[in-house]
């Protein structure tokens, strides 16, 4: 079986991003997502430190320490773009104007149910940034994630057993095995990759899923 | 005439009181007030409390007033990173109180209390950890948490110009927590590149009104630190 490499998870997750959208991308995995933008659609990036229209990172010797990303890292701002204060930033995500946010997760449950920000581990300093506002503020909610833990565990699970960061907030599951949309039905299997089944995929996965009517190997 | 600027840093924070609660702006370093928090650090203020996105990086600024152990207590994010070894090491050992904030309710409680707001329904949080304990409602079939307003006694922003009347504005996206931060504070000081004469900024892009700023304190870039244009 043939898995989805980050690169083409994230080019998959970027097809579905439409032109003209608002969009935060998460730390981690999700910022990949923006180097497979297709560069015929004018999409705004967000980034939630204060900044519509980022741009790529910047050349070398060009950072400007004052111009970073949500992780802190140098980027650049396109021609249009604009800055502004924490509280405009969060009541854009808040407030439903953000399309589209794409995060990384520990897992999903059936029910759309988000963790991502915390292990719960005993010496862990808990860190939330901006998570729980990302994962209730936009309109569509996409999870970017591999299927399984390293050790084989589905990430998609009748309940979170770590600690939420937002209840039925997802809308969309991209894995590396996978798209899968949160529906009030249950799990619907939109694609799954070549070489896998669906009984294998159901197997993998461990939560009952609902197959449409047009999923196919992608 | 009215004049808010003040000539030394050490002027400006000369009334900072133990326990006080402070404000401090800043995305990780973009917009930290690192000259003024220096100045805190050598005016020896202890048992604060702290309003910060992050809990300090380094050993410097923020990370450096929590090493010289004058903080009881921060309000903050997002403090575990790369390099919040300072932070990381007072908390463990049981040396720091940290109320930890969904990022965009630190925002809106700062927002509420420069803006006289008593409190407010927010949906962030609900059903997580960081809710648990608080007053909950469903308005038009949507969970709702309430949140309280954070007010500070102080606040030390960094901004990029002002004038004697306390007009600011930032660089890019280093005005973060800056404009926020001044409305909810009893007295807010902003440390700036440059003192500009009345009438220099354009009254169409001050980005926070002078009414929200107290002391206005002009701060020398170190040698080599990048030309703020």
């Amino acid at each position: 079986m043939q898995r989805l490499t980050r690169d083409q998870i994230a080019a998959r997750v970027a097809r579905d991003i439409h032109e003209g959208a608002y969009v935060n991308l998460g730390i981690g995995l999700p910022t990949l997502v923006a180097n497979h933008l297709p560069r015929d659609r004018e999409i705004f990036l967000h980034s939630e430190n204060g900044l519509l229209g980022m741009g790529p990172a910047p050349a070398q010797g060009e950072e400007d320490p004052d111009l970073i990303n949500a992780g802190k890292q140098p980027v650049t701002i396109l021609t249009g773009g604009c800055y502004f204060h924490h509280a405009d930033s969060f009541a854009m995500m808040r407030g439903g104007h953000l399309d589209v946010c794409v995060l990384g997760a520990f897992q999903v449950s059936v029910t759309g149910d988000l963790a991502n920000w915390h292990t719960g581990g005993p010496d862990a300093i808990p860190a939330v940034g901006g998570a729980m506002d990302l994962a209730i503020g936009a309109k569509q909610v996409y999870v970017m994630m591999e299927h399984q833990t390293k050790s084989g565990e589905s990430k998609i699970v009748e309940r979170c057993s770590y600690p939420l960061t937002g209840i039925g907030c997802v809308n969309r599951i991209y894995t590396d095995l996978a798209v899968i949309d949160v529906t009030p039905q249950g799990l619907k299997v939109i694609e799954f990759v070549t070489d896998l089944t669906f009984d294998e995929l159901q197997r993998l996965t461990g939560v009952p899923l609902l197959r449409s009517a047009e999923a196919l190997p992608a | 005439m009215i004049d808010k600027t003040v000539r030394s840093l050490e002027a400006a924070v000369a009334d900072v009181f133990d326990g006080a609660t402070v404000m401090i702006s800043g995305f990780g370093g973009a917009g930290q007030p690192a000259e003024l928090i220096d100045a805190l650090i050598a005016q020896g203020a202890k048992d604060l409390t702290i309003v910060n996105n992050n809990a300090g990086n380094g050993e410097v600024g923020l990370a450096a007033l929590l090493k010289a152990r004058r903080v009881r207590r921060i309000i903050c994010s997002f403090p575990r990173q790369v390099d919040s070894q300072v932070f990381d090491g007072l908390y463990r050992a049981g040396e720091i109180e940290l109320e930890l904030v969904p990022q965009g309710n630190l925002a809106e409680r700062i927002r509420a209390a420069g803006a006289g707001i008593g409190a407010f329904f927010t949906p962030t949080g609900y059903g997580t950890q960081l809710a648990e304990g608080k007053e909950t409602r469903v308005i038009d079939g949507r969970p709702y948490v309430l949140e309280y307003p954070i007010h500070a006694d102080f606040a030390l922003i960094k901004a990029l110009k002002g004038d004697r009347w306390g007009n600011l504005v930032y660089r890019k996206t280093a005005r973060n927590f800056g404009p926020i931060m001044a409305s909810a504070a009893k007295c807010a000081i902003a440390q700036v590149a440059e003192v500009v004469p009345l009438g220099a900024l354009d009254p169409e892009t001050v980005v926070t009104p002078g009414i929200f700023v107290q002391r206005v304190v002009p701060v020398v870039a170190a040698p080599g630190a990048r030309a703020a244009a």
